[in-house]
C-alpha cells in the first residue's frame, strides 16, 4: 500500500513543474540527471509495491534507491541557482518519504543474529535521522527560506568546518573550564553529603523533601546572582553547576542507599559486618543505579546552567556567549554550528555516563535479556 | 528417543463419549521455539482429544510445555506442525468466537478496577449491556463465594479471593471450555485444598469442559477425570491415565486406595519420562 | 526495675517520638539552620565593602552596626531574608496587580506561557508515545532520536526559537510556549512509553484471549495502566516547563515576566529584587509540582491506588 502510494506519488510528480523562477517553470526534463534519478525511484517503488520484498536486503536496497532518489531534487535546484521548487518537487519528496518509511518499516521488521540486530538498531534510527536533515535541506533550499530565518544544514556545516578554531575555543571555555569542574564539585558534594546524613535519619528527613522541592525549582535564576559574587569567567558557570546538580545527587543518593532491602541488611547483620562494610559492599553497589541516575540527569543540566549562566556576562568566549552575541548579529549559521556542538558534546558526555553505568551495573534486572 | 513410544490414546472406556465431537482435537503437534541459543523443542509431536464435560489435567515438570500446550488450545502461540481444532475450528477462529474463558497463574486483574468492573471487563470488551454485566457479574461473583465484595479493589483482596475473582471473570461470558494454567499454583496449601473442593463443585454443577494444567500430583488426581502425563526435552504425552473417583468427593477422597493407586499411576508414568531425572 | 523503664520508655517519649520521627520537625529543623547561616553569611559577605566604607569615612564601629548595616544594605551582595520578605511584600501587595512593577503581573506572565507549554507539550509527548508503542517502525527509528534529544542542552535553542520566530511575527507568549513545549513533551513521551508499555504480558494476553481490538486494549488496559507513570512525567514536565518559560524571557529584553525581571535586577545590580523573583519563582514552582500531585491523588484514589 505504502510503496504503491509512493509509485502513484512520484508517476504524478513527473508530470508537474519541477522548478519555478519568476518568469517562468521548468519541468524535470531540463535537468536529464535528475530526470534519471527520478524515473529510478519509481521504478523502485513500483516493483516494492508489485513484489513486496521483506528482508535484510530488500531493505538495505530500498535505502540505497531512497538515497539515489533523493538526489534528484538536490541535483535539480542546484543546477538552477536562484529557482525555488516547484510542485513537482514537492509531490516527489512526499512520495519519496512514503518510500522511506517504506524502507524503515522493512528494515525494522527484519532481522538475523545478534550482530546484525545490534547493527540494525543503529542503522535505523540512524537512517531516520539523515531523512530529516534531507527533508530539512530540500525544504529550506526549495522553498528559498532566508538563512536568518532557518539555514540549510549544508551551510551550518560549512560553518562547522570553517570556524573550528573558534568552536573549540568556546568548547574549552564553557565543557572543559566551566562543566565539568562543576559538575565534579556539584556531583561529589552532593555524594558526599549524602554519605554523611546517612547514619542521621533526622537530618535526612529533613534534607529529602527541600531537596526535592529544590530539584524542581528553575535554578538557573540564581545564574545573574553567581555572577555578581564569582566574576565573568567560569568560576561563577561552576557555581551555578554545582547548585543545579547538588540536589539531585543528594536525593538520589540518599534514596539509593535506602534501597537495600531487609533481608540484605540482616545478611550483613549475621556475619557481624561494621557499617563500613555494609556500606561499601552492599549498599553502594545497591545505591550505583540511582547515582548513574543522577550523573545521567546531572550532564543534561550541566551544560545548561553553563550555557545559561554566559547570557548573564562572560569573558568573550563560550557557547553561551557565542549565542547571544552571533543573535545579535544575525549570523544565524553560527548560532546554530554552535547549537550542533553543544549537542555533540551533551550526547558523548551522556553516552559515556551510561556506557560507565552498564559497565558498572551489569547485574542490574534492567539490562538483563 | 522412543524407548517409550507414544501410548496410542484411545478414547475413554466411559459409554457415550466416542459419539459426540471432542471439544479439542490435537493430531501430530510440534511447536519450536527460535531463541538466541538455538531452537527449543517446546512439544513434540502430540496428539489429544479431548471430549465435552471432560476435566483433563496436564501434568509434568518444568518445561514439559504443558503451559505451551495450552496457550496453543487458546491460540496464544502458533504450533509449528500439526492440526488443533477446538470446538471443530481453528483455534485462532475458535478464540474470536470467544469460546473459552482462560485462567492464568496470577489473577492477572486490573488494579484500578473493582472486583466487579473486573469481572465485567470481558462482557465490555464483548459488548454487552450495563444491566447484563451487572447481573452476570453479581451471579458470577455469588458462584465463587464473593457476594459483598463487589465494590473492593484487589489489593484488598487475599491472594485466594484474587484468584476466585479470577475464575468468576472466566466464567461471566459463560464459555463452555476453561483453561486453566495452575490457578492454584502461587496460594499456600490450605487455600489451595479449598479452593480445590470449591472447583470440583462448580465443574459438577456447571458440567464445563476444563483443561487444567498443574504440577501437583494430588492436585490432579483429585479433580480430574483424565489426567495427561508430560515429559520434557522435547516436551511430549507419555501417559494419558483415567481417573474415575466418585463424583461427590471431598478431600477426604484422598486417602482412598483408589486415589494412591492412580497418583501411583501418574508418578510411575513421570519416572518413565525421565522427570525425575537431572 | 528495668523492666519498669523498658515498658514506660517509649509510651513516655511518644510526643518526642512523633517529633523526631515525623517529617515537620526534620524540615522546620533543617530550614531553620539554612535561615542562620543565611544571616551569617549575609553579614560576612557583605562585611567588606561595608568596612571599606567605614575606614573612607573615618567612622568608628562596632560589630553590632556592622550587622545592622549588613542586614540593611540597598545592594548588597547577598541580601537578609527580611529584606527580600521586604522586598516581596512592596512589590506583591502593595502594588496593583496591574502595575508593571507588581511581581504578581509578572508572575501571571510566566505563568500563562508555562500553562500553555505544558499543555502542548503533554498532548505532544502522549501522541507521540502512542505512536511509538503502536508503530515499530517509529518505535524503532523515533525513540533513539527522543532520548538523544534529552541530552542535547535544548535550553540553548531558547533565543534561538525566540529569535526565529519574532522574525516570523510570532512575539509574546506562543515563542516562550514553545520552549516550554520543547522542553515539556520529552519526560512525557518517555514515561508514556513506559507507561503504555506497563502491563505484563498475563494481562495482555488475557486481553488476547478475548479478542480485543487495539483500541480496546488501549482504553481498557494500556491506557489506564499508563495513569501512574503520565503523572509522574507531568510533575517534572511542569517543573522544567516553567524553567523554559524563564529561559525563554531572557534573550530578547522581554519586557515582562520572571525572567525579564532577573535580567533587568542583573543589569542594574538590584540584587534585591532578583531574590524577590527567585522566590515568586520558586513558590510559582512548587504550586505546580503541588497542583499536578494534587490531581494525580485525587485522580489514583478513583483508581483505587492504595491509600
Amino acid at each position: 500500500m505504502v510503496s504503491l502510494g509512493a509509485a502513484l506519488l512520484i508517476l504524478l510528480a513527473l508530470f508537474l513543474p519541477a522548478t519555478a523562477t519568476e518568469e517562468a517553470t521548468f519541468g524535470w526534463l531540463s535537468q536529464s540527471a535528475a530526470f534519471g534519478v527520478v524515473l529510478l525511484a519509481l521504478a523502485v517503488a513500483l516493483a516494492q509495491s508489485w513484489l513486496r520484498l521483506n528482508g535484510l536486503s530488500a531493505g538495505l536496497g530500498l535505502a540505497v534507491a531512497v538515497a539515489i532518489g533523493a538526489a534528484g531534487p538536490v541535483l535539480l535546484l542546484a543546477g538552477m541557482p536562484g529557482a525555488g521548487a516547484g510542485a513537482g518537487v514537492w509531490i516527489f519528496v512526499i512520495g519519496l518519504a512514503l518510500l522511506a518509511w517504506r524502507t524503515l518499516e522493512v528494515l525494522s521488521a527484519s532481522g538475523g543474529d545478534k550482530t546484525v540486530n545490534r547493527l540494525l538498531m543503529l542503522l535505523v534510527p540512524a537512517l531516520f535521522g539523515i531523512w530529516l536533515l534531507y527533508l530539512w535541506q530540500v525544504v529550506v533550499v526549495g522553498l528559498q527560506v532566508p538563512s536568518v530565518l532557518l539555514p540549510a544544514p549544508s551551510l551550518i556545516g560549512g560553518v562547522l568546518a570553517g570556524a573550528q578554531s573558534t568552536l573549540a575555543a568556546d568548547f574549552h571555555q564553557t565543557f572543559i573550564k566551566s562543566v565539568l569542574p562543576g559538575f565534579a564539585m556539584g556531583c561529589g558534594a552532593g555524594f558526599a553529603v549524602a554519605i554523611l546524613v546517612d547514619r542521621v535519619p533526622f537530618l535526612q528527613r529533613g534534607l529529602l523533601p527541600l531537596g526535592n522541592l529544590v530539584s524542581a525549582l528553575p535554578i538557573v535564576g540564581i545564574a545573574p546572582i553567581m555572577v555578581m559574587w564569582f566574576g565573568f569567567d567560569w568560576q561563577s558557570k561552576a557555581a551555578v553547576i554545582v547548585v543545579m546538580t547538588f540536589f539531585p545527587m543528594l536525593v538520589n543518593t540518599i534514596a539509593g542507599l535506602n534501597a537495600t532491602g531487609a533481608i540484605e541488611h540482616d545478611l550483613m547483620r549475621s556475619y557481624g559486618a561494621s557499617y563500613p562494610q555494609t556500606l561499601i559492599r552492599v549498599r553502594l553497589p545497591n545505591a550505583l543505579p540511582f547515582i548513574f541516575n543522577a550523573l545521567k540527569i546531572n550532564s543534561t543540566l550541566a551544560l545548561i546552567g553553563a550555557i545559561v549562566a554566559e547570557f548573564f556576562g562572560t569573558p568573550i568566549v563560550g557557547m553561551g556567549f557565542r549565542i547571544s552575541t552571533e543573535v545579535g548579529r544575525m549570523n544565524v549559521e553560527m548560532v546554530w554550528a554552535t547549537i550542533a556542538v553543544a549537542a555533540l558534546s551533551g550526547s558523548l558526555f551522556y553516552g559515556l555516563l551510561a556506557l560507565l553505568e552498564r559497565i558498572t551495573t551489569f547485574w542490574h534486572p534492567s539490562y538483563r535479556g | 528417543m522412543t524407548q517409550n513410544p507414544a501410548p496410542k490414546l484411545v478414547e475413554p472406556a466411559a459409554s457415550g463419549r466416542q459419539s459426540v465431537a471432542p471439544v479439542i482435537d490435537i493430531q501430530g503437534l510440534s511447536l519450536t521455539f527460535q531463541t538466541a541459543d538455538g531452537p527449543v523443542y517446546a512439544l513434540s509431536d502430540v496428539d489429544l482429544s479431548v471430549a465435552p464435560g471432560d476435566f483433563v489435567s496436564f501434568i509434568g515438570p518444568s518445561g514439559c510445555g504443558k503451559t505451551t500446550l495450552m496457550r496453543v488450545i487458546a491460540d496464544l502461540e502458533k504450533p509449528t506442525a500439526g492440526e488443533v481444532s477446538v470446538n471443530g475450528v481453528s483455534p485462532e477462529a475458535a478464540r474470536l468466537a470467544r469460546a473459552y474463558g482462560y485462567v492464568f497463574q496470577a489473577p492477572a486483574l486490573y488494579a484500578w478496577r473493582t472486583v466487579e468492573r473486573n469481572v465485567m471487563l470481558p462482557l465490555e470488551i464483548m459488548g454487552m449491556g450495563k444491566d447484563e454485566r451487572r447481573r452476570r457479574a453479581a451471579e458470577y461473583l455469588d458462584l465463587v463465594n464473593l457476594k459483598g465484595f463487589e465494590k473492593k479493589f484487589p489489593w484488598q483482596l487475599s491472594g485466594g479471593m484474587q484468584q476466585r475473582v479470577s475464575i468468576a471473570r472466566a466464567l461471566s461470558f459463560e464459555p463452555d471450555l476453561l483453561l486453566m494454567d495452575e490457578p492454584f499454583g502461587a496460594l499456600d496449601e490450605i487455600t489451595r485444598d479449598h479452593l480445590n473442593e470449591q472447583l470440583l463443585r462448580l465443574w459438577e454443577r456447571t458440567g464445563k469442559t476444563v483443561i487444567f494444567v498443574t504440577h501437583s500430583i494430588p492436585e490432579a488426581v483429585f479433580l480430574s477425570s483424565r489426567i495427561v502425563v508430560m515429559s520434557p526435552r522435547p516436551g511430549r504425552i507419555i501417559d494419558v491415565i483415567d481417573c474415575n473417583l466418585p463424583p461427590d468427593r471431598t478431600l477426604d477422597a484422598r486417602e482412598t486406595p483408589e486415589f494412591l493407586e492412580i497418583a501411583h499411576r501418574v508418578r510411575d508414568g513421570l519416572r518413565a519420562g525421565h522427570s525425575y531425572d537431572d | 526495675m528495668t523492666t519498669d523503664v523498658a515498658a514506660t520508655a517509649p509510651t513516655g517519649s511518644g510526643l518526642w517520638r512523633i517529633l523526631v520521627q515525623g517529617r515537620a520537625v526534620p524540615l522546620a529543623v533543617v530550614i531553620a539552620a539554612i535561615a542562620v547561616i543565611w544571616y551569617a553569611g549575609a553579614v560576612y559577605m557583605n562585611a567588606p565593602r561595608l568596612t571599606d566604607g567605614y575606614e573612607r569615612n573615618k567612622v568608628e564601629w562596632t560589630f553590632g552596626q556592622l550587622v545592622d548595616d549588613a542586614w540593611s544594605m540597598e545592594r548588597p551582595i547577598l541580601p537578609a531574608p527580611h529584606q527580600i520578605v521586604a522586598e516581596l511584600d512592596k512589590s506583591v501587595l502593595q502594588r496593583k496587580v496591574t502595575s508593571k512593577r507588581s511581581l504578581v503581573f509578572h508572575a501571571w506572565v510566566t505563568l500563562s506561557s508555562t500553562l500553555l507549554g505544558f499543555a502542548m507539550g503533554a498532548v505532544l509527548g502522549i501522541v507521540l508515545a502512542v505512536g511509538i508503542v503502536h508503530v515499530r517502525t517509529l518505535d524503532r527509528s523515533l525513540l533513539p532520536w527522543i532520548i538523544a534529544s534529552q541530552t542535547i542542552p535544548i535550553l540553548a535553542i531558547a533565543p534561538m526559537i525566540i529569535v526565529v520566530l519574532g522574525n516570523v511575527g510570532f512575539t509574546g507568549l506562543v515563542p516562550k510556549a514553545i520552549i516550554s513545549t520543547y522542553l515539556c513533551f520529552f519526560p512525557v513521551a518517555i514515561g508514556m512509553v513506559k507507561g503504555l508499555r506497563s502491563p505484563d504480558p498475563l494481562q495482555m494476553d488475557l486481553m488476547r484471549t478475548y479478542s480485543a481490538s487495539s483500541a480496546q486494549v488501549f482504553w481498557k488496559l494500556r491506557w489506564p495502566a499508563s495513569a501512574p507513570f503520565l503523572f509522574a512525567s507531568l510533575k517534572v514536565a511542569i517543573a522544567i516547563s516553567l524553567v523554559g518559560a524563564i529561559v525563554g524571557e531572557l534573550p530578547t529584553g522581554a519586557q515582562a515576566g520572571i525572567g525579564a525581571r532577573l535580567l533587568v535586577g542583573s543589569y542594574y545590580g538590584q540584587t534585591i529584587q532578583i531574590w524577590a523573583a527567585l522566590i515568586v519563582a520558586a513558590l510559582l514552582a512548587g504550586l505546580l509540582v503541588a497542583a499536578v500531585g494534587l490531581i494525580e491523588r485525587m485522580v489514583l484514589r478513583q483508581m483505587g491506588a492504595r491509600p
